[in-house]
């Protein structure tokens, strides 16, 4: 008996794969990839006062690793566009007297809008703000200046956490969980689909007909919008009703976005529906999507924590974007000019997705 | 006879999968109307050959036309014109007669479909049971909702691959009544079986072993085309007879059937010869006509040494 579960192991080539690579894979992004403690977040300073206590600080900024200063902006519209859009986790702002009220001891204001929409990824770095306010000025304050280090920091930090002010995790999660529902329920379904008419052997007849691979694919993936977008309403009745996580912006536009998000998952199911040869296969494939669409897709664990090689791979899977999508709906407002660059690798990743299919899908037995 | 009398018309039809040669360059041409079988061993190649006349597979060789289509170029066209009953029933067991029925006349875009739909129901005695789950069925009723199935298009050309195999003998011999009536219609069937009643009821054979193909016509030309003579023995102790007969010069086959041997072989003197040294007065010897079964299987072996 364990010799001929070994032998039929060793047949099939891609199950074997499949307990090897998911291990592997498993250790990559858990041993790598993820980090509670991200740092490097993009920030923005708008700097009104450049004068040399400014400069001081935005160098202590960039010194604690947590702040990586990609843009100085003299606009405070430009500067809340770029929180929205998600180029941007921080602004700093700087006010213009900073470094005459800091000589004074009048204890300067310094405001840091924080996008929290996920409380994961801005309260390490907020924490370390705290930390870094005793110690900045010590070279620059020496001698009689020493007296500015009052107890309570030469510095007053301001913290504006934007579109989650509560810091509720729900918030984050919930609407993040449209995504991963999704992108779990409808691989799955659509990977058994072609595979279960080969298993049964209704393939052969399916082919003999002349019926078109696009219209197959396009029957395939009709009725699962449907049902995709039954778990859409459900996650937001319960997002609402049960967790009273805040809408802001249209629903219209995120049913919208779900329809091309659906449809994408819907595609590489079927594209794997065509590779794998039995069902089990389908499901494991499947898997092997599902796996880094949770894990390097910013749903549990911050984006901007994970090393380049890990972002990049996560640019990739439509959950990703999909999440920004449906996160700057909900919680920012956001409509369609600021979710315009999730778009479109959405809408690559379907077309390269369908193409596969379409081509992997054959018309004949040979 | 001009080309479109023929419902199939194909020479040097080959197909290998890898180094195989699964189907070697065969010729084959059916009249509309008539009932060809095609007969052969397990593997012999009749389920891919079958598969290449409608369209599911590619031949790597030969050309011909199927209904007037080209088998390389044009099987769109011959998949809307054949139906094809494959050898595994392939309706889907999760849906009802009925609904099985009306999926395949919407692929097929059958006009006026919920007529043509009750239509097959009448006709093959499924009405009562439209709403009962295909999987349901018994493997007779299996094979008549498959055969509605592929009939709801109104074919042409008719491929039905093993149809009738695990079906009982009553169930069997409705089915050829229904194609014998179909074939009266003017529909072409091309049928694979391994039951030699089944072949003696078709108008014309085909015989195929390793993808050969061994010896075609009517009945009569293909038991001719085999010189084989048969005797039939019967009397005490045959089993130690067939022993002794077997690899005797000139025995080529050593069949029991209940109480009687059938022993065959294709040169009738040295079968005599190979007789008469076992012949004891206790037994009594038979001359008979050789038997469907007697020449395919003179037929296989033959085909077996050049293959070899």
């Amino acid at each position: 008996m364990v010799l001929k579960e070994f032998i039929q192991m060793k047949r099939d080539r891609v199950t074997f794969g499949m307990m090897v690579g998911i291990p592997l894979m498993q250790l990559m992004m858990f041993g790598f990839a993820i980090n509670s403690d991200p740092r490097h977040l993009p920030t923005a300073v708008l700097a009104a006062d450049q004068g040399p206590f400014a400069r001081t600080f935005i160098q202590a900024l960039r010194t604690s690793d947590y702040f990586a200063l990609v843009r100085e902006t003299n606009s405070e519209a430009e500067a809340q566009r770029l929180l929205q859009v998600g180029d941007v986790q921080f602004v700093v702002n700087i006010p213009a007297d900073f470094s005459r009220q800091l000589l004074r001891g009048e204890r300067p204001s310094v405001l840091i809008e924080a996008d929290a929409t996920d409380p994961a990824a801005t309260g390490p770095a907020l924490a370390a703000v705290n930390a870094l306010a005793g110690s900045i000025f010590n070279r620059d304050l020496p001698g009689p200046l020493a007296r500015l280090h009052a107890k309570a920091g030469p510095v007053d930090f301001l913290i504006h956490a934007h579109y989650n002010p509560e810091n509720i995790t729900q918030y984050n999660v919930v609407p993040g969980l449209m995504g991963v529902v999704l992108t779990m329920t409808m691989v799955i379904i659509t990977g058994l689909a072609i595979t279960r008419e080969r298993e049964r052997g209704t393939m052969e007849n399916l082919l003999a007909t002349p019926v078109r691979p696009f219209e197959v694919m396009v029957g395939k993936i009709l009725p699962y919008i449907a049902v995709g977008y039954i778990q859409v309403s459900l996650i937001l009745l319960a997002a609402h009703f049960i967790f009273h996580v805040p809408m802001v912006g249209s629903l219209l536009l995120l049913y919208a976005m779900a329809l091309l998000f659906i449809a994408a998952n819907l595609a590489v199911g079927i594209t794997f529906s065509t590779l794998a040869k039995n069902q089990l296969q389908a499901v494991q494939m499947a898997f092997f999507f599902f796996l880094p669409s949770i894990l390097l897709s910013g749903f549990m664990f911050p984006f901007r924590g994970m090393p380049p090689w890990a972002q990049a791979i996560g640019s990739c899977l439509p959950n990703t974007h999909f999440l920004r999508i449906v996160r700057g709906i909900l919680l920012k407002g956001n409509g369609l000019a600021e979710i315009a660059p999730e778009i479109w690798p959405l809408l690559l990743f379907l077309a390269v997705a369908m193409t596969i299919g379409v081509t992997r899908y054959r018309q004949t037995l040979d | 006879m001009s080309a479109t009398d023929f419902a199939i018309d194909v020479t040097g039809i080959t197909k290998r999968f890898g180094p195989k040669t699964v189907v070697n360059a065969i010729d084959l041409q059916v009249r509309r109307g008539e009932i060809y079988g095609f007969l052969g061993p397990n593997g012999s190649g009749k389920t891919t050959f079958i598969r290449m006349l409608c369209g599911l597979l590619t031949p790597d060789g030969g050309s011909g036309t199927c209904l007037g289509y080209d088998v390389r170029t044009q099987q769109a066209e011959i998949k809307c014109h054949v139906g094809y009953m494959t050898q595994k029933f392939s309706y889907y067991e999760d849906l009802s007669i009925r609904e099985n029925l009306d999926f395949i006349a919407r692929i097929y875009d059958v006009p006026d479909r919920a007529a043509a739909v009750e239509r097959s129901l009448v006709r093959l005695g499924l009405q009562n049971r439209s709403a009962q789950l295909a999987g349901q069925l018994s493997g007779g009723w299996k094979q008549r909702l498959a055969l509605a199935a592929c009939l709801i298009h109104s074919p042409q050309l008719l491929l039905l691959d093993e149809p009738t195999a695990g079906v009982d003998p009553k169930a069997r011999r409705e089915f050829w009544d229904e194609i014998h009536q179909l074939a009266a219609d003017g529909l072409t069937v091309l049928i694979t079986t391994h039951y030699m009643d089944e072949a003696e009821r078709c108008h014309r054979l085909a015989y195929l072993a390793y993808g050969n193909l061994l010896t075609r016509g009517t009945l009569t030309e293909v038991l001719q085309s085999v010189k084989l003579t048969t005797w039939t023995v019967t009397g005490p102790a045959l089993r130690d007879l067939a022993a002794a007969l077997r690899g005797r010069d000139g025995v080529e086959q050593v069949v029991a059937f209940g109480n009687t041997l059938h022993v065959s072989g294709r040169d009738p003197a040295r079968l005599e010869t190979a007789i008469a040294a076992v012949r004891t007065p206790n037994h009594e010897w038979t001359r008979i006509r050789s038997g469907l079964e007697d020449v395919f299987i003179s037929l296989m072996d033959g085909a077996k040494d050049n293959f070899a």
